[in-house]
């Protein structure tokens, strides 16, 4: 999309613990799309993802910038970011006892936002349950309500809402996982924006928009599902023989396609 | 918006806002009426209540009934009030910023360190320049323990806390040896004094309110009064660190400024109140804990909360002291200690699946 609108990094290069774990990067996403980041392990999605909230010391970061809507984001003010983007966490660990009700309050103080949020989730109900009695599914599921409380109502100057999502669907079974995703895409399709790192790569061939593959701390290809999500794209990613087809129905799904041992 | 949601709705599920403003408002009465009581009790027979007759017109009150009311029990009730709310605030702020409900001032070494800093402000005071001593004044002593207080927290911050997580056991420890090397230096400095003050440093350290009067308490009020008003301002940050450092950065929070001013925080008000009345423990651990139960850890309630329940702890702490060997009195450390020992190890017990040690 022209004029920035959305979240974009150029040639972001971030160093952690010594190594480049971001080396060149470039990546954007728009308002009113799901884009997912996948990638094998260590190749640096989480680290775009801390890139994108704002999270990285300007330390880290050796090169480039992330703007939003054009803005870098170290120049914006921490409370307005927090109008504008909410993010889910890959894990997280809450100190003290809090209620549910309590924990998604955390992201707004609105109680009419946050019993909605509650039963966007399919945790209605579970407001005066305490957080650390929850599954770790229910957990993932509160946390992401909390996020969806923060940009509940739209910020004052109009913008787009963003929800940055770290693995989302990782601790859900099947039903959840769709009904997350579900969640996401209807976020999207109001005119918010979505970015989620993704370990699923048919859950992301059917719901995203648009994707970007990530090798080794930088993007290999971005686009559609359907141009970035290739048989030698992703089996040259994954290092593993994997091939793209198309469902009867709609839309690709992944197969692992390796002799038998060459996975092991 | 949902009808049920406006005003005047059945309270929702999980939402502890009503309890909490009952059980403060019901502190906040707990301690006037403990402060009003505090004020009749004693080993003189004197009653505030002629005192208030005596002002408003009545019969004149004798001078030795006035000096026991005026100057002996309402410094040490306004001091008891003071030191129990510090020690309740500091332990609250301590135990958010660590993300840790066993964090507690005296625990941890930062009593210590404070308590260094206040024997060497009292040891040393010949030291200094008269016109930077005569300067200072009352204030050298609380100051000089608040500077202790920070370093000590700064210290064990370092040391304890990675990437925004606590290890409870590196916490522990470290206050261990922080307490350890405060308490060495502090040795030093007492086989360094003379005998007026040894006496000093031997009244103060017994952790007693016995000793308070109007000028200590003018020494002590500033440092606290700025780490209680600066409490509920750290309320929302602290909330968001309960998620970790980041999520709260995703909250909107300013973390690096939230940190900074809780350690102060901490600083302030342990520094002063160890300053003002030595060592009392546990305070700091109780009055929070118990409250995380009832109201919960939302710390908009739990700071001002734990501040009025600290403050009649200590003011109940005290008349006990006062009362229970009358006419002498047993220094209110020990009475704290008595309770607050057997109460954290129950909490120890509580939590010992958690703890992960």
């Amino acid at each position: 999309m022209s004029g920035g609108a959305g979240f974009r990094a150029e040639g972001l290069r971030v160093r952690l613990g010594g190594r480049m774990a971001l080396d060149g990067a470039d990546f954007s996403a728009r308002p009113g799309a799901l884009t997912a980041i996948v990638g094998p392990n260590g190749s640096g999605k989480t680290t775009l993802m801390r890139a994108l909230t704002g999270e990285l010391s300007g330390r880290a970061i050796a090169a480039g910038c992330v703007t939003l809507d054009g803005r870098p984001l170290a120049q914006l003010d921490p409370t307005l970011l927090a109008q504008r983007r909410a993010v889910l966490p890959q894990a997280s660990a809450l100190a003290f006892p809090f209620t549910v009700l309590e924990v998604v309050r955390l992201g707004a103080a609105d109680p009419a936002a946050a019993v909605a949020a509650l039963a966007q989730v399919g945790l209605a109900g579970f407001g005066g349950r305490f957080y650390q009695e929850l599954s770790g599914g229910e957990q993932q599921r509160a946390q992401l309500a909390r996020a969806l409380a923060q940009v509940a109502r739209p910020p004052a100057d109009g913008a787009a809402r963003w929800l940055l999502l770290d693995e989302p669907v990782a601790s859900l079974d099947i039903r959840h996982q769709i009904a997350v995703m579900r969640l996401a895409r209807g976020f999207a399709r109001s005119g918010g924006g979505v970015i989620a790192v993704m370990h699923d790569l048919n859950l992301t061939a059917l719901f995203a928009d648009a994707v970007a593959v990530m090798v080794e701390g930088r993007i290999v290809a971005a686009g559609p599902p359907e141009a970035a999500l290739t048989d030698a794209v992703l089996s040259a990613a994954y290092a593993c023989e994997l091939r793209v087809n198309m469902a009867p129905a709609k839309g690709l799904f992944v197969l692992p396609h390796a002799p038998a041992g060459a996975l092991s | 918006m949902p009808a049920e949601l406006t005003a005047g709705a059945p309270p929702l599920a999980g939402d502890r806002t009503t309890r909490a403003r009952a059980v403060t408002l019901g502190l906040a009465a707990l301690l006037a009426a403990l402060a009003a009581i505090s004020l009749e009790v004693g080993a003189a027979d004197a009653s505030f209540l002629d005192l208030a007759r005596a002002w408003a017109g009545g019969a004149p009150l004798d001078a030795t009934s006035r000096v026991v009311l005026l100057d002996i029990r309402l410094p040490r009730l306004a001091m008891g009030v003071l030191v129990g709310a510090a020690l309740a605030v500091s332990g609250a702020v301590m135990q958010g910023l660590f993300r840790n409900p066993l964090a507690d001032p005296g625990l941890v070494g930062v009593g210590a360190g404070a308590g260094l800093g206040a024997i060497a402000a009292i040891v040393l005071a010949g030291l200094l320049p008269p016109a930077i001593g005569g300067a200072l004044g009352h204030y050298a002593t609380p100051l000089a323990a608040f500077a202790g207080g920070w370093v000590s927290t700064l210290i064990l911050y370092r040391v304890a806390t990675r990437q925004g997580r606590t290890s409870v056991a590196v916490m522990l420890l470290a206050g261990i040896a922080l307490g350890a090397l405060a308490g060495a230096l502090s040795g030093v400095l007492i086989y360094m004094a003379d005998d007026a003050q040894l006496r000093d440093l031997t009244f103060w350290g017994l952790g007693s309110l016995a000793g308070a009067s109007w000028t200590k308490l003018a020494a002590a009020a500033p440092l606290i009064l700025a780490a209680l008003a600066a409490a509920p301002l750290l309320a929302r940050g602290l909330n968001g660190l309960a998620l970790g450092e980041g999520a709260a950065m995703h909250l909107g929070v300013r973390v690096q400024r939230v940190k900074s001013a809780a350690v102060l925080t901490v600083a302030a008000a342990a520094g002063a109140a160890v300053a003002a009345s030595g060592g009392i423990g546990f305070i700091g651990i109780v009055a929070p804990h118990l409250l995380r139960l009832t109201i919960g850890p939302d710390h908009r309630w739990l700071l001002p909360a734990s501040a009025l329940f600290g403050a009649a702890l200590l003011v109940g702490a005290d008349m006990v002291s006062r009362t229970l060997v009358a006419p002498a009195e047993l220094p209110i450390g020990i009475v704290t200690a008595a309770v607050g020992g057997p109460f954290f190890l129950w909490i120890l017990l509580r939590n010992r699946a958690t703890l992960d040690l």
